[in-house]
């Protein structure tokens, strides 16, 4: 996956819209802060998730970190491979590393997320 | 930790440093009305050979456990210690709870606890124990908080009656805060019914706790209750007596999902208020949720054997007010003395101590018993404790034993807790517990010195049992 496709969040979250369905992992940069990944643990199918709430966390030898959901929806599919395969995560965080899939309502409300460039000097302007 | 005071020198120099004359213009900066215009009222110090007759003194109007003759229960057990567990916990190594915050440092304490750890779970059956928690009390508090994120169920806990009253009320303060009803199911016939437990519990219920023996001394159905709490979704905590586990099937063969216990038992001596030994213990699966420390095993670089602390990304220090629990240390000296007694009486031991108190204890209730105004409350089986209903107030019996010799009790009618199970007859019961330690010259010397000295109460009558 082309990280130019995606859209992003200040908490490192990543987004990907087809129609009104999105898909959302995080991104290499969170990975790669993460360190040695350990546990990661996602939300039920069905779940209404609104946006800035937490759906699950992922766990490091060195943290643990809520992960927020980036937009508002309904969780219909969850990469329930991921917590038994965290190395997809570590490896192809914008691929095989994704972890739920949500329908959306107002898919206008991606347009307020991040573009990469806009990501990519966020993360550089943090001071990481 | 040393005493450091201040001298006159002292004072002064710091009162120069700040640029004040003394501490009257000092505190001069506290509103008027505020201050207090009068000395303490506190009595005059003590010179040193003063004091230490003081302590002498007040040390010898204490009776300990080891001159008078101990039966009494209520969660606390006069069992016997070696003196191995005292030589070994009280060397320098050892003698301090803490870890410091980069624990690895401290690679014997971390081993003393894995070694906690591997024994509980032994004992237990249970897949992984921490390394340990502050006592049995606070240990049923955290066990509910950990089935309530793991079922992500925050409303409802319902307890047995038959659960210690001052566990009870331990929950109650803690769940207070939280919003979360507790239900406490009575148990009228000193175990709980089991359907009645059943109809109670629903789809909302986050655990159902059981205390095995419980308060009463009578043992629970543990594994139809514990099915039962799952039928309906809901984690089954049950809170042990370590001792028990010699005889009875453990938690894990009986369907629990966290089993905690008081650890007094293992090698700490009954003293007043503690400090005593939490134990907590789960399945693999529940593990992220549990609170406190978690002693691992692994390599070093080199390939040599290496304690570390697993899971600490879930503590305070890390995780702030997301931790699993604030408790984020352990009570390593007293886990140290559990570890050893278990070690020192090894699986034989421990079967053989159990063995002795559950006989003693049957051998007790069966003379005890006989006597008139005396029987049994309750006829369910019991372990090594049970509870007698006296035809008078039960304090007057205590009394009458403690002038004797014996100490029993406590008196259940003083736990307001425990008045529904107890009905009509709370202030007439009491509970006697038999350790290996007692002998039958003992027991029959309480039977007799009862059946000896007059009771104040009024002429035996017959009882009768609330409905």
């Amino acid at each position: 996956m082309d990280p130019a496709n995606l859209k992003f969040t200040r908490s490192h979250e990543w987004l990907r819209l087809d129609g009104n369905t999105a898909t959302i992992g995080i991104t290499d940069f969170a990975v790669e802060a993460l360190t040695d990944l350990v546990y990661v643990e996602l939300p039920e199918m069905g779940k209404l998730l609104t946006a800035g709430e937490i759906f699950g966390e992922v766990e490091s030898v060195k943290a643990v970190s809520d992960l927020y959901a980036p937009i508002s929806g309904e969780v219909i599919e969850i990469n329930t491979a991921l917590p038994d395969d965290l190395d997809a995560l570590s490896e192809d965080p914008f691929g095989r590393g994704w972890m739920i899939k949500l329908t959306i309502i107002d898919t206008s409300a991606a347009d307020d997320l991040l573009d990469e460039a806009g990501y990519r000097d966020h993360c550089h302007s943090a001071g990481h | 930790m040393a005493y450091l005071f201040n001298t006159a020198d002292d004072i002064r120099s710091m009162l120069e440093t700040i640029g004040v004359e003394s501490i009257e213009e000092f505190f001069e900066q506290i509103p008027a009305h505020l201050q207090l215009d009068r000395p303490l009222d506190l009595p005059s110090g003590l010179s040193e050979p003063e004091l230490e007759t003081h302590l002498r003194e007040l040390a010898a109007a204490s009776h300990g456990a080891s001159s008078r003759v101990c039966l009494m229960g209520g969660g606390v057990y006069d069992h016997f210690i070696p003196a191995a567990v005292d030589e070994i916990a009280s060397r320098g190594e050892f003698y301090t709870a803490y870890t410091p915050y980069q624990a690895e440092a401290s690679q014997g304490s971390l081993q003393a606890f894995f070694e906690f750890q591997s024994l509980i779970c032994q004992l237990t059956g249970m897949d992984v124990s921490n390394a340990s928690l502050y006592e049995g009390g606070t240990a049923v508090s955290e066990a509910v908080f950990m089935a309530m994120r793991v079922t992500k169920r925050f409303g409802r806990v319902v307890v047995l009656g038959s659960l210690h009253p001052e566990y009870q009320q331990i929950l109650e303060t803690y769940l207070g805060g939280l919003g979360c009803q507790l239900d406490v199911i009575a148990t009228p016939d000193g175990t709980a019914d089991v359907q009645i437990v059943r109809d109670s519990l629903d789809s909302e219920t986050s655990c159902l706790v059981i205390q095995q023996p419980n308060v009463f001394g009578a043992l629970e159905e543990l594994e139809s209750l514990c099915q039962a709490a799952h039928d309906v979704g809901a984690l089954a905590i049950s809170s042990f007596d370590p001792i028990s586990l010699g005889l009875l099937k453990s938690p894990a063969e009986c369907g629990a999902d966290i089993a905690v216990a008081e650890g007094q038992s293992l090698g700490i001596p009954a003293q007043y208020g503690g400090p005593y030994l939490g134990i907590l213990t789960c399945r693999s699966k529940h593990v992220r949720q549990m609170p406190g420390r978690l002693i691992g095993q692994t390599v070093d670089r080199h390939g040599r054997r290496c304690f570390v602390l697993n899971l600490q990304a879930r503590e305070q220090h890390i995780r702030r007010e997301k931790a699993t629990s604030n408790i984020c240390t352990n009570q390593g000296l007293l886990a140290l003395r559990a570890t050893v007694y278990l070690a020192l009486l090894g699986r034989q031991g421990l079967l053989d101590v159990s063995e002795l108190c559950c006989r003693k204890a049957h051998y007790a209730a069966e003379r005890l018993g006989e006597l008139p105004g005396l029987e049994l409350m309750f006829s369910r089986p019991f372990f090594k404790e049970f509870t007698l209903r006296y035809h008078g107030d039960a304090t007057e019996l205590i009394d009458r034993a403690a002038t004797a010799g014996f100490d029993l009790g406590p008196a259940l009618g003083r736990f307001p807790r425990l008045r529904e199970s107890l009905g009509e007859a709370a202030d007439q019961t009491l509970l006697v517990a038999v350790t290996e330690q007692r002998t039958r010259e003992e027991i029959d010397r309480l039977v007799e010195s009862l059946a000896a000295t007059p009771s104040t109460s009024a002429a035996p009558q017959t009882l009768s049992k609330p409905a």
